[in-house]
């Protein structure tokens, strides 16, 4: 169906923002395909390697899940920053993602969670990281007539945690200026064995922080190694100068934010 | 667009309607089940106004599709007192004078009541950001958040 009619045709799941642009008339679809109906994106599931959660599967579902908080509760609380309760209700990690917005908060929290995106198409399935599945502001790698099914979390091992901040003007109800996304893994003895950074609202798309595992990995969270942390996300800021936050600011909050991130990480891997 | 044929329980009651595809579930409501309670603010998911509880959750009505609701329950603002008699929420925002232009007020009480539920003793904050996506233009929310830290105290106490 969705191959046959082509680019008018768009999929939605929550409609945060569907529903929107079709009001704004930057988009007139000629059909809607509405996602919640195919069973499959409506689950999470515990797996033997992973957590795979359904791309129509709510915010505040994902928050009422002690078990997935436990595990992932910074990419919960990535989530859970999107918009108010009524937004809650409906919005989705998939709808997140496919909406492909560079200051989306669930997407830097993913990426640092090494989250993969299950993509169905008139071919079959595949699966992309989902730092490579934006493209740029708002495009995405989806192929003609494909959709995401699912959102792939691993299982993490003991002693990790991961943590995502992002820096808003308001207190609630706001779009990221900057987001920041950690997570790591520890031996027993508290140091660093695996970890991955992430920024949002700093370049055209979420991106990986390739640098910062370098960083960490071998490491405690001294505050030197905090000091390169900070230095290796400003160095990958390419920011947009805008009235919601200038190029100097962002830069220099994108280094505070990854290292309170770290932090948070940091002390949720030494209890877990 | 295509026309759906709908059924879903407002209120209690099972109703059938017809809508566009693009119809919205405050189109709906308001247009077609003549439910005017529910107010279109800003139609885009930002003030709160058309705030429903849709299977439990509270929902902005104008990003819902009519066509989705199949089966859904909803519970607008005109469901809220039942049998004649005011919900505590609703009393106390009239006590309190928690209103002036109103618009703002059906979509407050529904998010109001469902936060309530999960949270029955609530801190002030927490009653703010459980409000937070609900705009009100007039009061300056002070008098609404004292009308709902009232509310949750007497049904704390009565039990209802």
């Amino acid at each position: 169906m969705l191959g046959a009619e082509g680019p008018k045709a768009k999929v939605f799941a929550g409609g945060t923002d569907l529903l929107v642009q079709m009001k704004e008339q930057l988009i007139e679809p000629s059909l809607l395909i509405d996602l919640k109906k195919i069973a499959e994106t409506r689950k999470i599931a515990f797996e033997k390697d992973v957590v795979r959660i359904g791309a129509a599967v709510t915010g505040a579902e994902m928050g009422e899940n002690d078990k997935l908080k436990a595990m992932w509760p910074g990419v919960v609380e990535a989530v859970e920053l999107i918009g108010s309760y009524q937004i809650q209700g409906r919005a989705t990690m998939g709808g997140n993602l496919c909406n492909a917005s560079p200051a989306a908060d669930s997407v830097p929290a993913l990426i640092a969670a090494d989250a993969r995106v299950v993509i169905a198409g008139p071919n079959g399935t595949r699966e992309v990281a989902v730092e490579k599945f934006p493209t740029a502001p708002g495009k995405t790698c989806l192929d003609k007539g494909e959709f995401v099914v699912s959102i792939l979390l691993p299982i993490p091992p003991k002693h990790s945690g991961d943590a995502y901040l992002r820096f808003i003007p308001r207190t609630e109800m706001d779009i990221a200026v900057v987001g920041a996304g950690v997570a790591m893994t520890l031996d027993g003895k508290g140091t660093c064995t695996a970890a991955r950074m992430s920024l949002g609202a700093v370049s055209a798309t979420a991106q990986l922080v390739e640098p910062a595992a370098n960083i960490l990995i071998g490491n405690k969270l001294t505050d030197a190694v905090l000091e390169s942390l900070a230095d290796v996300a400003r160095k990958a800021c390419k920011p947009i100068d805008d009235k919601r936050g200038t190029i100097k600011f962002r830069t220099q909050v994108a280094g505070v934010l990854a290292c309170r991130a770290a932090k948070i990480a940091w002390q949720r891997a030494e209890k877990n | 667009m295509a026309k759906h044929v709908v059924t879903a329980v407002v209120n209690g009651d099972e109703v059938d309607f017809t809508c566009r595809t693009d119809q919205t579930l405050l189109d709906v409501l308001r247009t077609e089940l003549y439910l005017t309670g529910s107010k279109n603010g800003c139609g885009t998911g930002d003030c709160g106004a058309c705030t429903v509880i849709m299977n439990g959750r509270p929902v902005n009505a104008c990003l819902v599709l009519g066509a989705e609701v199949g089966s859904a329950e909803i519970e607008t603002i005109e469901g809220m007192a039942k049998g004649g008699e005011l919900h505590p929420l609703q009393r106390k925002f009239l006590e309190h004078a928690a209103l002036q232009c109103g618009v703002c007020t059906p979509g407050i009480l529904n998010m109001a009541k469902v936060f309530l539920e999960k949270n029955p003793d609530p801190t002030e904050i927490e009653v703010r950001y459980g409000l937070a996506g609900n705009l009100c233009r007039c009061t300056g929310y002070d008098k609404i958040v004292r009308a709902v830290m009232d509310a949750a105290e007497e049904m704390r106490t009565s039990g209802s």
